[in-house]
């Protein structure tokens, strides 16, 4: 009797909130938690997906490191590259343009940060048609006709084939792209701030605006600055498939655009060794999770 | 010398704080003041002059209207969104070009005689398998609305309980959502797939909508918004006898509006663009997404008739895009409130 009623007890008491909550837990479970175990598990494994997969230690890990010679070459400095610029880069214009929109009124700001935005609303990978437009190869494309116009080159340029300009051209892509969710989150963040802090700040003696920056915006909005940054992070590693989309193939020409997201793609669907993809996608989990601790150390708030 | 910057601009921040409040003397909720410093007496009609000083020097941080020191900034901000415009412009511009002005050399950026050929080609083309276009856009449109509705629900649901209930993997629970906000779906496709096949989800209609409801940061905004509803309006409730449905229902969903709009676009976004799903998981042709269809369009387009498909897919990009614009224009002073709340604590 007193058992049922404990049982009753909780149920009034936790139950309901297991209710509510059990239908983003269960798909959560199955679409992240049990995923990133998976690729965890199947990272020891020899997976080739007819056999069950056996159990080999660390050797993919080893092979990564030692054998996989486009690997190192490419895809890490590639990976590298193409993370630094899009990520601290994207976020730092994201912050910057932020806080000038918002020394703006209220009408004009609006219409210039519904601009910048507006890209982030495009799928990178799907608008690949309109890229492969603008930077078509012949005399024809358009930056291409532009540019021979203008008499800064004398034939036309491969653009998305040459191993030299596919990454400039996907960075410049993906920043295009990045004003998005972290962008209005900092742009919210400046706007909140007290605006009484900068007056006492200026009766303080701070008279520059970089001051201003450094020791009252950046600070009073800790905790934007980091959701913005998780976003940022997130969205640079996401927009790995970039380079396959804008060259049409992968491995991309001479590799030179090829990211570790391709790299695990190029493994997993291409050759169907799914350990070994597997191994390369738990790196690719390990540095964002790097990238972010990273970030919250730089942005921690004191009572958090 | 230990003097380390970041900590410097805390203890500023701490000190100007403090002054703030012992000045303006309203209650600040949400920017609790750890250990206010000295507070400076500043004489009312110093303080007058201060603040007009301070808005001569620059109208600061939301000025009422235009102000010369502005200026700079339009400069700075003014080429940097014509260039983030382009793009889009060239998709409008592309997207009504006639035939012929497609094959104009050297190519022009605008449109002359604008037309809707275009729209009406790709609405009558047929894809490869006989499917068409039609069916992508129909499919596209049901699992977006689907997706849309399905997620406000589990996101604000799932909120709910982490924002106003007490049980006791709640601190747990959010702690994982919070780190899963870094999640990279991207990283772990060959385990989902793995998961998805094993689960017969190949080849549904559901596998388009399923994956996009575990949204993290949903349910963290959600979560966020939620707790700035204050809970003596939940207890109010229950001693009314609400139900804990009701009080989800009546109090909760109509207060956090702002963020459940900003869920809609979001879930939105990723699954009306969504195009890994359709190339992934569904081998039906009839199954497939008007995203997808894009992308099979950039595809072809690389190969021999290039120009002749240009003002096809632009027309098509037209189309993915413009319901995103229209969307978000309509919601989006609700999107700028929910930001607000968005920080996360490190």
């Amino acid at each position: 009797m007193s058992m049922l009623n404990r049982l009753r007890n909780w149920l009034d008491w936790e139950g309901s909130a297991y209710a509510f909550i059990s239908p983003y837990a269960v798909l959560f479970l199955i679409f992240i938690v049990i995923p990133v175990a998976a690729a965890i598990l199947l990272s020891f494994t020899y997976f080739d997906t007819i056999q069950f997969p056996h159990f080999i230690g660390l050797r993919n890990y080893i092979t990564l490191v030692t054998q996989d010679d486009v690997f190192m070459k490419y895809v890490l400095p590639n990976t590298i590259e193409f993370a630094v610029i899009v990520g601290p880069g994207g976020y730092a214009l994201a912050f910057l343009l932020a806080w000038m929109l918002a020394q703006l009124p209220r009408l004009p700001r609006t219409v210039l940060a519904l601009i910048l935005y507006s890209p982030s609303m495009t799928s990178s990978v799907t608008m690949a048609v309109v890229w492969q437009t603008l930077f078509s190869g012949d005399q024809n494309g358009y930056l291409n006709s532009f540019l021979l116009n203008m008499g800064i080159i004398q034939e036309p340029v491969q653009w998305l084939q040459s191993p030299q300009f596919l990454m400039p051209i996907m960075i410049v892509v993906t920043l295009w792209s990045s004003m998005g969710v972290g962008f209005l989150a900092m742009l919210a963040g400046i706007l909140d701030i007290n605006p009484e802090l900068y007056e006492a700040a200026a009766m303080d003696g701070m008279s520059s605006r970089w001051q201003e920056i450094f020791y009252v915006t950046i600070p009073s909005m800790k905790p934007q600055m980091l959701f913005g940054a998780v976003m940022a992070i997130v969205g640079t590693f996401q927009a790995g498939a970039i380079g396959v989309a804008l060259s049409g193939a992968n491995p991309t020409p001479q590799y030179a655009g090829q990211l570790i997201v391709n790299h695990v793609e190029d493994y997993g669907f291409l050759r169907y060794e799914m350990g070994y993809a597997a191994a390369v996608s738990v790196v690719l989990l390990l540095m964002v999770l790097f990238f972010t601790r990273l970030a919250n150390r730089l942005f921690r708030t004191e009572e958090g | 010398m230990e003097f380390s910057e970041e900590h410097a601009g805390e203890r500023i921040i701490r000190s100007l704080r403090g002054r703030a409040e012992g000045r303006a003397g309203r209650p600040r909720p949400f920017v609790p003041s750890s250990r206010p410093l000295q507070t400076v007496q500043v004489a009312p009609a110093k303080r007058r002059g201060l603040r007009r000083f301070y808005s001569l020097r620059s109208s600061g941080i939301n000025p009422p209207g235009f102000h010369p020191s502005q200026i700079p900034f339009y400069l700075i901000l003014l080429p940097v969104v014509a260039f983030m415009l382009l793009p889009i412009i060239f998709i409008f511009s592309t997207a009504f070009k006639p035939f012929e002005e497609l094959f104009v050399y050297p190519p022009r950026f605008f449109v002359v005689n604008p037309t809707l050929k275009n729209f009406r080609d790709l609405l009558t083309l047929m894809s490869a398998s006989d499917v068409p276009v039609s069916r992508y856009l129909f499919n596209s449109i049901a699992v977006t609305l689907i997706s849309v509705a399905a997620s406000i629900f589990v996101s604000s649901m799932a909120a709910y309980a982490l924002s106003k209930k007490r049980f006791g993997l709640k601190q747990t629970l959010f702690a994982v959502n919070t780190v899963a906000l870094m999640f990279v779906p991207i990283a772990v496709t060959i385990p989902r797939f793995l998961i998805i096949a094993r689960m017969g989800l190949i080849d549904s209609f559901m596998v388009h909508i399923l994956p996009m409801l575990a949204m993290p940061v949903g349910v963290f905004l959600l979560k966020q918004f939620m707790d700035t509803v204050p809970n003596e309006l939940i207890e109010a409730a229950q001693m009314d006898g609400a139900s804990d449905l009701q009080i989800y229902w009546r109090i909760i969903l109509p207060m956090v509006r702002p963020a459940i709009a900003t869920i809609a676009i979001l879930t939105f976004q990723a699954t009306w663009n969504n195009a890994d799903t359709s190339a992934i998981y569904i081998n039906l042709e009839s199954l497939k997404t008007f995203a997808f269809y894009l992308s099979t369009l950039a595809a072809t387009t690389s190969g021999a008739n290039v120009v002749a498909g240009q003002g096809m897919a632009a027309a098509a990009a037209l189309i993915l895009f413009l319901p995103n614009l229209i969307i978000f224009l309509i919601l989006q002073s609700q999107v700028m409130s929910t930001m607000s709340h968005s920080g996360l604590k490190g």
